[in-house]
């Protein structure tokens, strides 16, 4: 379960995440949306522990955030969207080494490293290193990683980016079991489709205030004209859809 | 029929984003801007008052002795540009393989309508300014004690800046055309770690033959067989056809009040003909050379039976320190950048103890004193080789975790430990080193026991301090963007370890001096030591060291934790 309380985050005179409420169930997969800037990659990294927040709380399975940060942080899988890892370890020792930061190692930590990297088609490259890596496979690297310990709650920025379609699909299947066994996921993703398809619950973003927050039944009805994801996004957001291209490329 | 090409952007155009990000740098969000800036002034200005007070007090003496005194203060000057010319030539050609092969900004550059040339100059500039600065930085206080001591006058200035500006062009142009040869010539994604190693033998190249010409003989003179030998050993130059000359002969000559041309025309002339030879250079191989080093390999690792028995050792220790541990040295052990730097140390620590062994320490004027203090000497030696040490292997470490901390900040694992996983991981080898060191240069000496016992506890000491400041300074100064692991240590903060470094050893060795030598003098005189003098001195030194441990330690801690990236 993930709760945030009046949660708050200020660059000087900016304020990037603007008092925000939610709560996130056990059993529930939830996407973040909202337009580029509009705090949502801030707000994720706050409940990774990265980032402080200026004011307001975070419960990540019952556990304050700010009390007890490792409690918190032992029960959280994060994914981050730029996939950054130690270049120099293999695949396998990152593992090893991500389940060995949660006190966690021995013949089950194997097995489970083995399968995740099975299941993402890595077994092959398990013993060479990341360096050789590409943009996608690192990704699925990262992915395996916030799986290796078994976390309560996982908290993802923009998972789709870089995955081939069969990874893509793979992973949406993969969420989609973590959740029907009781875990939290809390997604962020610029591709409605997938938001549409995955999430249980969405939450619109913007400008570092939540716009709307429901099933896409409510969002339809909140919107007041129904249409899908698209049409529903564009209109809370206010973003004009449809600037004349022609007008753009002719100025 | 093609349409007109649009005009290539000019070369300050290429370069405005490197102007723009450094007058950026102090408006950025970054805590506690004011006091690094304070703790950079402060430190800087202590090592260069240092530094001139040193070399302006030897100067001093120097021109007191009448026929030589100029000779010996041209040698000196001439020696300083050889050791900075080398220096110059090592960083250039690491400084280049990241400008003009590694940096981020090269894509953009590459694929815009750039002509060969501008892209030339601008890459050539910032090379020339990222690995010429920290020995401008150096060579200050050096040419103003010259200055100020043989009365260069208000022109000297410009007279020094004359002979400088081609003196740093010339090697940026060498190793700028040495890496792009490089790059060219060995397999694509290895030339980096050959770079790295060859960079780092010819470092230890440079350091063998500085202590082959043993210029320890010219403060002998009665090492020489007669006074014209003297003179006229100083009077050969120590390399004619080197640029480092030219510039000393130069400003020797400015100072001397006999001005010569020459050297400056040599060194201007040398100057503008490797920028010219290097652009052509750029001209036939960058491209290729750029599209090679853009081409990844595939590189597969076993785990070693020297892995699987320290995971074993560190067992007990809990899984989190174990893993910890572990991937600092597997990292290490596989980026040659790294591990290579090992070679130069091992060629230091040789020459050190070969030049101890050579110490001459029995025969004519050497006193039973004298024999007890050239110890003490050693510990302020090792201090500087285990400063030079921790800025290479222990300083890094937070700026390479960088661009995963997002895993560590995420993971329940504490700054606290990380940051004592990383000094263990240091201290540990670097202790090892120092012992030995210590111990096997004060046999060689055949030292007293108390002597022995002094150096040990000091050195001990002195090794937690430094790694501890390696790390402290590794957390206040961090580049978590660089391309290039070897440019780390040769940025600002390294140099402020390396400031802060001397400024420590120094306190200590003040500290101790005055016991030892009260100590040394009451042995002698069949005395009893004074106690109180021995409590303070070595109580002042254990104290600041152990500060030196702890604090930075704390303040990178909460460093760490306020770091949002």
């Amino acid at each position: 379960m993930i709760e945030l309380k009046s949660l708050t985050k200020r660059y000087g005179s900016f304020t990037a995440v603007d008092s925000i409420n939610l709560s996130v169930p056990d059993g529930e997969l939830f996407g973040f949306l909202g337009p580029n800037g509009a705090g949502k990659t801030t707000t994720l990294r706050m409940i990774a522990g990265i980032l402080q927040p200026t004011a307001g709380s975070i419960h990540l399975a019952g556990i304050d955030l700010a009390e007890d940060p490792i409690a918190a942080k032992s029960r959280l899988g994060f994914i981050p969207d730029r996939p950054f890892i130690y270049e120099k370890l293999t695949g396998s020792e990152f593992l090893r080494f991500v389940a060995g930061l949660y006190g966690q190692d021995g013949d089950k930590v194997e097995h489970r490293a083995r399968e995740l990297m099975a299941l993402f088609d890595l077994e092959e490259w398990g013993d060479e290193l990341v360096e050789s890596y590409s943009h996608g496979m690192r990704q699925k690297l990262i992915i395996s990683s916030a799986f290796v310990h078994r976390p309560q709650v996982i908290v993802v920025d923009e998972p789709m980016v870089g995955l081939d379609p069969k990874a893509a699909r793979i992973l949406k299947d993969l969420f989609r079991e973590y959740v029907r066994r009781g875990h939290t996921i809390m997604m962020s993703t610029h591709t409605l489709e997938v938001a549409e398809t995955m999430c249980d619950r969405i939450a619109i973003i913007q400008h570092g205030k939540i716009r709307a927050v429901g099933t896409i039944q409510d969002l339809r009805a909140e919107s007041t004209g129904g249409g899908g994801l698209e049409e529903i996004f564009l209109k809370l957001t206010g973003e004009r859809a449809a600037r004349d291209a022609m007008e753009v490329l002719d100025a | 029929m093609h349409d007109e090409l649009p005009p290539s952007p000019g070369l300050f155009h290429l370069l405005s984003p490197k102007y723009l990000a450094a007058r950026a740098r102090p408006l950025g969000k970054t805590e506690n801007k004011s006091g690094r800036l304070i703790l950079f002034v402060l430190i800087g200005a202590i090592f260069w008052a240092f530094a001139f007070g040193l070399l302006y007090r030897l100067l001093k003496y120097f021109k007191g002795i009448p026929e030589i005194g100029a000779l010996l203060a041209a040698k000196l000057l001439g020696l300083m540009f050889v050791s900075l010319f080398g220096i110059l030539i090592l960083s250039n050609v690491v400084t280049a393989l990241s400008s003009f092969f590694l940096a981020k900004d090269l894509d953009l550059l590459v694929a815009a309508p750039v002509d060969w040339l501008r892209l030339y100059g601008a890459k050539l500039l910032e090379t020339t300014g990222h690995s010429s600065w920290m020995v401008v930085l150096v060579a200050t206080p050096v040419l103003t004690a010259y200055g100020i001591t043989y009365e260069g006058g208000f022109l000297y200035p410009l007279i020094a800046a004359i002979a400088v500006i081609p003196f740093l062009v010339i090697p940026a142009a060498i190793g700028s055309a040495v890496t792009l040869l490089l790059v060219n010539i060995f397999p694509a994604r290895r030339t980096r770690d050959i770079l790295s190693v060859i960079a780092i033998l010819a470092a230890a190249g440079v350091v063998l033959v500085f202590r082959l010409v043993r210029p320890e003989r010219l403060a002998r003179p009665e090492g020489f067989r007669s006074l014209v030998e003297f003179i006229s050993v100083l009077r050969t130059p120590t390399s004619s056809m080197m640029p480092s000359e030219w510039a000393a002969q130069g400003i020797m000559s400015w100072l001397r009040d006999d001005p010569e041309v020459l050297p400056f025309y040599l060194l201007w002339s040398t100057a503008a003909a490797v920028v010219v030879f290097g652009a052509l250079l750029h001209r036939w191989l960058y491209t290729r050379g750029f599209s090679k080093s853009q081409e990844s390999g595939e590189r597969w690792v076993r785990q070693g039976t020297f892995g699987r028995l320290v995971g074993r050792m560190l067992g007990p220790w809990g899984v989190m320190r174990r893993e910890l541990v572990l991937k600092e040295m597997r990292l290490f052990f596989r980026d040659t950048t790294q591990w290579s730097q090992l070679i130069l140390l091992t060629v230091l620590v040789v020459v050190y103890v070969f030049n101890i062994k050579f110490l001459p320490l029995r025969g004519e004027g050497i006193t039973f004193f004298l024999a007890n203090i050239i110890p003490f000497v050693n510990l302020i030696l090792a201090g500087f080789v285990l400063a030079s040490i921790a800025a290479r292997f222990i300083f890094p470490g937070i700026s390479l975790e960088g661009r995963t901390l997002w895993l560590l900040r995420s993971s329940p694992l504490e700054m606290r430990q990380l940051l004592w996983s990383k000094f263990w991981v240091g201290t540990v080898p670097l202790l090892s080193l120092a012992l030995i060191l210590v111990f096997a240069t004060d046999v060689l000496l055949q030292v007293s026991s108390f002597m022995m016992a002094v150096s040990i506890f000091t050195i001990t000491l002195m090794t937690f301090a430094i790694a501890g400041l390696a790390l402290g300074f590794g957390a206040l100064f961090p580049k978590f963007n660089t391309e290039n692991a070897a440019q780390i240590p040769t940025s600002f903060g390294g140099l402020v370890l390396m400031m802060a470094s001397v400024v420590l050893i120094g306190l200590v060795i003040v500290l101790e001096a005055r016991p030892v030598y009260q100590f040394v003098g009451a042995r002698m005189l069949h005395l009893d030591p004074e106690p109180l003098e021995m409590i303070l001195g070595f109580g002042g030194a254990t104290l600041i060291c152990l500060a030196a441990t702890f604090l930075p330690i704390r303040v990178a801690v909460q460093r760490m934790m306020e770091l949002e990236r």
